[in-house]
C-alpha cells in the first residue's frame, strides 16, 4: 500500500527529478572520493558541502511548497522548524565531544563549564543517542507546528494574519535561543562538532556520506510531498486553498486537513536542518532569523510554486546565484538582486522559472497535439 | 399562521422556531419559524435583505442564531454543531454565486463531494471503488457534463458552474439540500432543464430553493414561504400567496 502510495501518480517531471536526485548523490560523493584531485572531473570536498547546503535548503523549499504551494498557508516562519531541526542535530553533535571539549568536561559542553553551571539541564537528556536525536530531529518541530497549528487553525486564523504570526512565531524562538540561560549556547550557538556516529565530522568520507544521505533524503521528502499532494487528501488541500468555506460545508474538517499538511511540512524542514548543521559546522541562533523564512518564501517563488520539484529548484538556483554574487566585486549588492529578482518573478512569472518553462513547453507541443486532446464524445 | 403545529418537531425533517439574530443592531431574523417536512421541496422567495440567505447560514452552522431552536430530523440541534458536522449529517448547500474548485477537474469536483467518511487517514489512503466511480459517472450524465469531465472547473461557463455544483450536491446524498438561486444568471432555456432538474432530485431528497424567477417557482409548483424582514409573511401554494395582499404590497407588486 506505502509503495502505491508513493508511486501511483507519478508524472514524468517527477521522474526525471528523481533520477537527478539520485545520479547527483552516487556520482558527485565518488567524483569526490574516488577521482583524483587533479582531474578536471573531481569535486572537491568543499564544493560538496556547498552543494550539501544547497540541498538541505532545496528540502526545505519543498516543505514549504507544501503548505504554501498546495494548502494556501503562507508560512513566514518555516526557519523556525529548520533550525529547531539543526539544533536537535546540533546537540547531539555537542554530546559527542566528550572530554574532547577546551575544558575537557566529559558531560557538559563547554559553553555549560564556562557558564558554570554543574549539571546537564533535562532538556539535554538522551541526546548523547543517535536514534533518540533523530527521534528529536522529527519531534520537536513537529510538535511546535501541531501545537501551532491547533491553536491558529480552529481559530479560523489565516492569509496575512497568520503569516504574521508565523514570523512572530521564528522570531520570539531568535531571540530565546539567543540566551544564555536557555541553555542551547546563546549567540555563539552550538559549533566545534567532532564526530557523527563516531566518524569524524571533517573527514571526506564522512562529508560525502552526508552528502549521499542529503540527496536520499530530498527524494524521499519529494516522494512524501508527492505521494500526499496526488492524494484525495491533497485534491482536499488545493480545495480548501481556492475555497476554504466551500471545503467546509462539503463536511471536511479544514482545520484538521491544514494541521495534517503544516505537521508534515515542519518535520520534513526539520530533517532539513538536521542534515545542515554538520555540513556547515554551526548552528546559532542566526537561522531562526525571520529574513532567512522571507527568502525561504523567494526561493519557491522563483522556481515555481506548487510544483515541489520547482521549489527544490529555485533553492538551489537562488543559492547558487548567492553564492556566485557574494564572492565576488558585487558583494555588497546581493540583497538589492534577490530583491529585483523576487519583483521580477512575481511581475513577468507569476508561475515561476519550472511553471514559466512549462507553459514555452506546452505552447510548443500544442500545434501538433492539438487534434489528439480533442475528447472522444461521452455516449 | 407562524405558530408550528404541536406535533411537528417530531414529525419535521427541519423545524426552525422563533429564530431570531441580528447584526450590529440590525434585526436580519425575527422570530423565524418553519417546517419542511421529509421529502418535502419548499421554494423561498422575498425581497433583497428579507434574510432568505442568513436563514441558510443559520442552519448550515455558518450564523449562530441569538435566540431560537433549529432541529434536524426532529431531535439534533444544529445550533450547537459547526459547518463540517452539519454537511456530514445531511444538509448540503450550494451557494448563490456558484463555487466550485476551480483548479480541479470537473469529475474531481464530483470526488470531493462524493459521500464518504472526511477524516483525514481516509482521504489519504482513498482508492476510488468500482461503484463510486459508477457513481460519478451517474452524475456527470445527470447534470451533462460527463463529456467534459477531464477539463478545469474554472472553465466552466457560469451556466455550467451552477449544474456543476448541483451534481456535487447530488454526490454528497444529503437529506437536505439547500438551493439558493439556482437559475440567477442562466438564459431561459438552462432556467427551464434546472427546474426540470430539481424536480427529478426532490423526488428522493428534501430541497429548499430560494429564488427570485417567479416563472421558475411555477415551474417547479410546489408551496412557498414568503419572507419579508426576517420573518415569515405568508405561505401556502404559488397562487395563493400570490393572491395575498400583504405579499403584493411588499413584493410582487413592485
Amino acid at each position: 500500500m506505502i509503495s502505491r502510495f508513493l508511486l501511483s501518480n507519478m508524472d514524468r517531471r517527477g521522474y526525471v527529478f528523481l533520477a537527478l536526485v539520485a545520479a547527483i548523490g552516487l556520482l558527485v560523493p565518488l567524483a569526490n572520493l574516488l577521482v583524483p584531485a587533479g582531474s578536471p572531473f573531481h569535486v572537491s570536498t568543499a564544493t560538496m558541502s556547498l552543494w550539501g547546503k544547497y540541498l538541505c535548503y532545496a528540502l526545505l523549499a519543498l516543505s514549504l511548497d507544501l503548505v504554501w504551494g498546495y494548502c494556501g498557508i503562507l508560512s513566514l516562519g518555516h526557519g523556525a522548524f529548520f533550525a529547531l531541526g539543526g539544533y536537535a542535530m546540533g546537540m547531539y553533535l555537542m554530546r559527542q565531544i566528550g572530554s574532547r571539549g577546551v575544558y575537557g568536561n566529559p558531560v557538559l559542553p563547554d559553553f555549560m563549564v564556562f557558564l558554570n553551571w554543574q549539571e546537564l539541564p533535562w532538556y539535554w537528556w538522551g541526546f548523547s543517542s543517535f536514534p533518540f536525536a533523530m527521534l528529536m530531529v522529527l519531534a520537536v518541530p513537529g510538535l511546535l507546528a501541531f501545537v501551532f497549528g491547533w491553536f491558529a487553525f480552529r481559530s479560523r486564523v489565516t492569509g496575512v494574519y497568520l503569516s504574521i504570526i508565523t514570523q512572530a512565531l521564528t522570531y520570539a524562538l531568535l531571540l530565546a535561543f539567543f540566551r544564555n540561560d536557555m541553555g542551547f549556547g546563546g549567540n555563539n550557538g552550538l559549533t566545534d562538532f567532532k564526530d557523527i556516529l563516531g566518524f569524524s565530522v571533517q573527514a571526506q568520507t564522512t562529508r560525502a556520506a552526508l552528502f549521499a544521505m542529503t540527496c536520499v533524503m530530498l527524494a524521499s521528502g519529494f516522494l512524501i510531498a508527492r505521494g500526499i499532494v496526488s492524494s484525495k487528501l491533497g485534491k482536499v488541500v488545493i480545495a480548501i486553498r481556492d475555497a476554504e468555506s466551500r471545503t467546509r460545508f462539503l463536511g471536511y474538517r479544514v482545520d484538521r486537513f491544514k494541521l495534517f499538511v503544516f505537521t508534515v511540512s515542519a518535520c520534513m524542514a526539520g530533517v532539513a536542518g538536521a542534515l545542515y548543521v554538520p555540513q556547515v559546522g554551526i548552528i546559532n541562533p542566526g537561522e531562526f532569523a525571520p529574513a532567512n523564512s522571507i527568502e525561504t518564501v523567494i526561493w519557491v517563488a522563483v522556481g515555481g510554486r506548487g510544483t515541489l520539484v520547482g521549489a527544490a529548484l529555485g533553492a538551489v538556483v537562488v543559492n547558487w546565484a548567492k553564492t556566485m554574487f557574494t564572492s565576488g566585486f558585487m558583494a555588497p549588492y546581493w540583497l538589492f538582486a534577490l530583491g529585483v529578482l523576487f519583483v521580477f518573478v512575481t511581475l513577468f512569472m507569476p508561475k515561476g522559472i519550472l511553471g514559466t518553462a512549462q507553459g514555452w513547453w506546452e505552447k510548443r507541443r500544442k500545434p501538433a497535439a492539438l487534434p489528439a486532446a480533442e475528447p472522444a464524445p461521452a455516449e | 399562521m407562524n405558530a408550528p403545529v404541536p406535533g411537528a418537531l417530531t414529525s419535521s425533517l427541519l423545524y426552525l422556531d422563533g429564530v431570531s439574530v441580528s447584526f450590529d443592531g440590525f434585526k436580519a431574523i425575527r422570530g423565524l419559524s418553519l417546517t419542511i417536512a421529509p421529502g418535502e421541496m419548499r421554494a423561498i422567495i422575498g425581497p433583497n435583505g428579507a434574510g432568505k440567505t442568513t436563514m441558510m447560514d443559520i442552519i448550515t452552522g455558518k450564523t449562530r442564531p441569538d435566540e431560537g431552536t433549529v432541529m434536524f430530523g426532529g431531535s439534533v440541534d444544529l445550533t450547537r454543531l459547526d459547518e463540517a458536522a452539519i454537511a456530514n449529517l445531511g444538509i448540503g448547500r450550494k451557494f448563490q454565486k456558484p463555487t466550485v474548485f476551480d483548479f480541479h477537474t470537473i469529475e474531481d469536483n464530483i470526488l470531493l463531494a462524493l459521500k464518504s467518511q472526511r477524516t483525514v487517514l481516509k482521504t489519504l489512503f482513498w482508492q476510488t471503488a468500482s461503484a463510486q466511480q459508477k457513481r460519478i459517472d451517474d452524475i456527470l450524465g445527470i447534470v451533462k457534463l460527463a463529456d467534459k469531465r477531464e477539463r478545469l472547473a474554472g472553465s466552466l461557463s457560469h451556466g455550467q458552474k451552477q449544474w456543476l455544483e448541483i451534481g456535487m450536491l447530488l454526490a454528497q446524498d444529503p437529506k437536505l439540500l439547500l438551493v439558493d438561486e439556482p437559475a440567477a444568471g442562466m438564459t431561459d432555456g438552462e432556467t427551464a432543464q434546472t427546474a426540470v432538474l430539481l424536480k427529478e432530485i426532490a423526488r428522493d431528497h428534501s430541497v429548499i430553493v430560494v429564488e427570485h424567477d417567479m416563472g421558475f417557482i411555477r415551474e417547479l409548483g410546489v408551496k412557498v414561504t414568503v419572507l419579508h424582514e426576517g420573518s415569515v409573511l405568508a405561505e401556502g401554494p404559488l397562487d395563493q400567496v400570490s393572491a395575498n395582499e400583504r405579499v403584493v404590497e411588499v413584493y410582487l407588486g413592485r
